[in-house]
């Protein structure tokens, strides 16, 4: 047996998964999106009615700008976990047990952190609300039902929950930085914060890049959360692709065009992507 | 090194070997589920009620099932459960790849459309002749025709009230209301005095539709909605937007707890059995909640009553209600064991409507002599109410297609938190209506 056929071999069953799984199902609905189908009875082929319509469909681009709108908080917010990270990483004194910590919220299902966020926003008796009570404001908002700040009162758990993820991503990159070259730096009479921009930040951007790329990628198709805390709502003002995709889908029957939506998707989110690849790339990578 | 490499591959086929075992099991399962296999028959049977969330419902269907298999050797009823809406998701996937179980769980009018025009539902008029002819109480079974025919069999009916706290009331020294400006009044003095008048979770949307439902009912009469709904009428009648003004003035009187919009119908719910609120405008399967439920405090439920929907300025009949039948039952017309399936079906609604209201206080869509059974005071009131009914509304987001239906309930959520004015309201109905 050739080397080349073993590794055929091995590659197989991960290239079927992925291939029924993801392949195939990605290209019917591409397929899809030519029908007007409400997801039971026959098909009929309309064309490029659905994408056209999806093009000029105002809740589609509202839901695509809160989309991203996630995606330019997530990608914000890489800076504290960053900042977090390197912190965690010079050895100060419980960094063991804050990485813990930290990671927590990643453990949750996304039901449960809906659900705990949901008590916590709750008008009346949540915490928040009971605090701002508390310290005097008088009529603390009602987080999720009001039009204007719904958005970011579910984005905040949101990026709770990646936090431990990322913060942990910065952590092990960190932590395989050579001490050797700390040392050098140090002796040279550079300050930490010298040593973490200077020396540390450049030697992880290529994992920068990439968790760049998973936020963003991330936000766009972002769903389970908005899904269990509001449903899109009140008024579509927390609809973000992926909720307005399942909507259409599932809830009015019309799987043609929730299809095409969802394809839509899948483009916005690989050029974006590719964006940002091109972005943030650099000639040359820094080697240690 | 030889070693790991033979460890790798062993893995490499095991995981092979899973994915062919996965594919190929299904297969064998599609042939002898729903099939015949030799003499024995098996009726694959979907219900929503899991037993961990509705255990009377559970116990009952499984007694159902064993009295049945019992009475008919030979014929096996396989079962699952699933919770509401995984059931929901489910049966559309099944639907698409053909799959739909021999018996299931459907809602009416709106709903049941695409599945009776693509051919999935089998119309089930002969047993509504011959076994169950009059059983039904009128109106329920017709929720489930389309063009003529009946393709799903009903096991509740349901009116919504408005439950209130009379501890409440009576520390302010309120009655329940007759007339809108006794309403009014009740919420405003309720509001004054930093009670919570109305709990609402606008979050599920059909529960402001139930508002608003009733105010377009005593405003504009019993069927002012249903043939704006139908194309008989439209939904730029006066007392339709009227109806919508007048939402956004209870909204104005802090009729409703804050942050409704946000608040999920099981949240509101929570808060009026906490006493945080005094009202709370309900289907009758609450019942339970505010009789029977032994989890819920006994001085709670005692202080509990229902009145109907007021009416406005004269107007409207405190008789006529917002409600219909809940779940019903389907055959899939693809079924192999379509004659066992409907007389299953036909089992299950007989033995249901006996069982139903006396051990899980739901009340069956057939009909029921009330006053042979011992029931709490509440529920011989509501079937009192039941009975007297000179009208009952489908609930609008069901009678709706459900294209329709999504226009409707954003647009619910859009007037309660005063982002669409009352005219723009109804364009947005009309518009959906008509362009359908």
């Amino acid at each position: 047996m050739s080397n080349k056929w073993i590794i055929a071999f091995y590659v197989l069953p991960a290239l079927l998964l992925i291939g029924i799984f993801i392949f195939i199902p990605l290209a019917l609905s591409g397929y899809y999106g030519f029908m007007d189908w409400d997801g039971i009875g026959a098909m009929t082929f309309i064309g490029l009615e659905n994408y056209t319509a999806a093009l000029q469909d105002v809740k589609f681009w509202d839901s695509a700008w809160h989309s991203f709108l996630l995606a330019i908080f997530s990608t914000l917010s890489l800076l504290i976990y960053l900042a977090i990270a390197l912190i965690l990483a010079s050895k100060i004194k419980g960094s063991d047990l804050l990485r813990k910590i930290y990671l927590i919220p990643m453990l949750l299902s996304s039901v449960a952190i809906a659900q705990l966020w949901i008590k916590i926003y709750n008008p009346t008796s949540g915490m928040l609300n009971q605090i701002l009570l508390k310290i005097g404001v008088e009529n603390p908002p009602a987080w999720l039902a009001e039009t204007s700040i719904v958005l970011y009162a579910i984005f905040i758990p949101i990026l709770w929950q990646y936090a431990g993820f990322y913060i942990l991503i910065y952590y092990a990159a960190l932590k395989n930085i050579p001490d050797s070259i700390i040392e050098a730096a140090r002796i040279d009479g550079a300050s930490p914060v010298q040593i973490a921009l200077r020396i540390k930040l450049p030697l992880i951007m290529g994992i920068v890049k990439v968790t760049i790329v998973l936020a963003v990628v991330g936000s766009l198709k972002y769903f389970d959360l908005i899904y269990v805390m509001t449903g899109g709502g009140p008024n579509s003002a927390s609809e973000v692709m992926a909720s307005y995709m399942y909507k259409l889908a599932f809830d009015t029957n019309n799987f043609g065009y929730g299809s095409a939506i969802g394809f839509l998707l899948l483009i916005i989110t690989l050029v974006v992507t590719y964006i940002v690849r091109k972005l943030t790339a650099t000639k040359e990578e820094i080697q240690y | 090194m030889k070693q790991k490499k033979a460890i790798t591959l062993l893995f490499a086929l095991f995981l092979s070997i899973l994915v062919i075992a996965g594919c190929s099991n299904s297969d064998k399962e599609k042939a002898s589920g729903s099939g015949d296999s030799g003499d024995e028959k098996t009726i694959k049977f979907m219900h929503l009620w899991p037993e961990g969330s509705s255990k009377t419902h559970y116990t009952i269907v499984e007694e159902i099932i064993s009295n049945f298999e019992n009475e008919n050797p030979g014929v096996n009823v396989e079962v699952e459960v699933l919770s509401n809406e995984q059931y929901k998701d489910k049966i559309k996937v099944l639907s698409t790849s053909n799959e739909l179980p021999d018996v299931g769980m459907t809602w009416a009018a709106g709903y049941l459309t695409p599945y009776v025009d693509g051919k999935k539902f089998t119309p089930l008029d002969d047993i509504l002749q011959s076994d169950l002819k009059d059983s039904f109480v009128p109106g329920t079974a017709e929720a489930y025709a389309i063009d003529g025919k009946t393709y799903g069999l009903p096991l509740e009916l349901n009116i919504a009230t408005i439950f209130y706290n009379k501890a409440i009331f009576d520390e302010y020294g309120l009655e329940a209301p007759k007339t809108y400006d006794e309403f009014k009044n009740v919420i405003k003095t309720l509001s004054d005095n930093g009670v919570a008048p109305i709990a609402l979770g606008n979050k599920d949307r059909w529960t402001g539709s139930l508002w608003y439902m009733y105010l377009a009912d005593r405003i504009g009469g019993a069927d002012v909605l249903t043939s704006a709904i139908n194309r008989s009428g439209t939904f730029e009648d006066p007392a339709l937007v009227s109806a919508a003004k007048e939402i956004q003035n209870m909204v104005d009187m802090n009729a409703f707890v804050k942050g409704f919009n946000g608040l999920a119908d099981e949240e509101a719910k929570s808060m009026f059995m906490n006493s945080q609120a005094a009202m709370y405008l309900i289907g009758s399967w609450d019942l339970p909640n505010f009789t029977t439920n032994e989890d819920i405090p006994k001085e709670f439920r005692d202080s509990i009553g229902f009145f109907n929907f007021p009416t406005v300025d004269g107007k409207g009949e405190l008789t006529s209600h917002v409600g219909g039948p809940g779940v019903g039952l389907f055959v899939s017309e693809d079924s192999d064991v379509k004659e066992e399936a409907k007389k299953f079906v036909s089992y299950f609604v007989k033995a249901w409507g006996e069982k139903s209201v006396t051990q899980a206080g739901v009340i069956p869509a057939t009909k029921l002599d009330a006053s042979s059974l011992e029931l709490p005071q509440m529920y011989i009131d509501v079937l009192n109410e039941l009975s007297n009914a000179t009208n009952i509304t489908l609930f609008a987001d069901v009678q709706m297609s459900p294209e329709v239906a999504e226009v409707h309930l954003t647009q619910i959520q859009a007037l309660f938190g005063k982002e669409a004015t009352p005219e723009d309201f109804a364009k947005k109905h009309e518009e959906a209506l008509s362009a359908q």
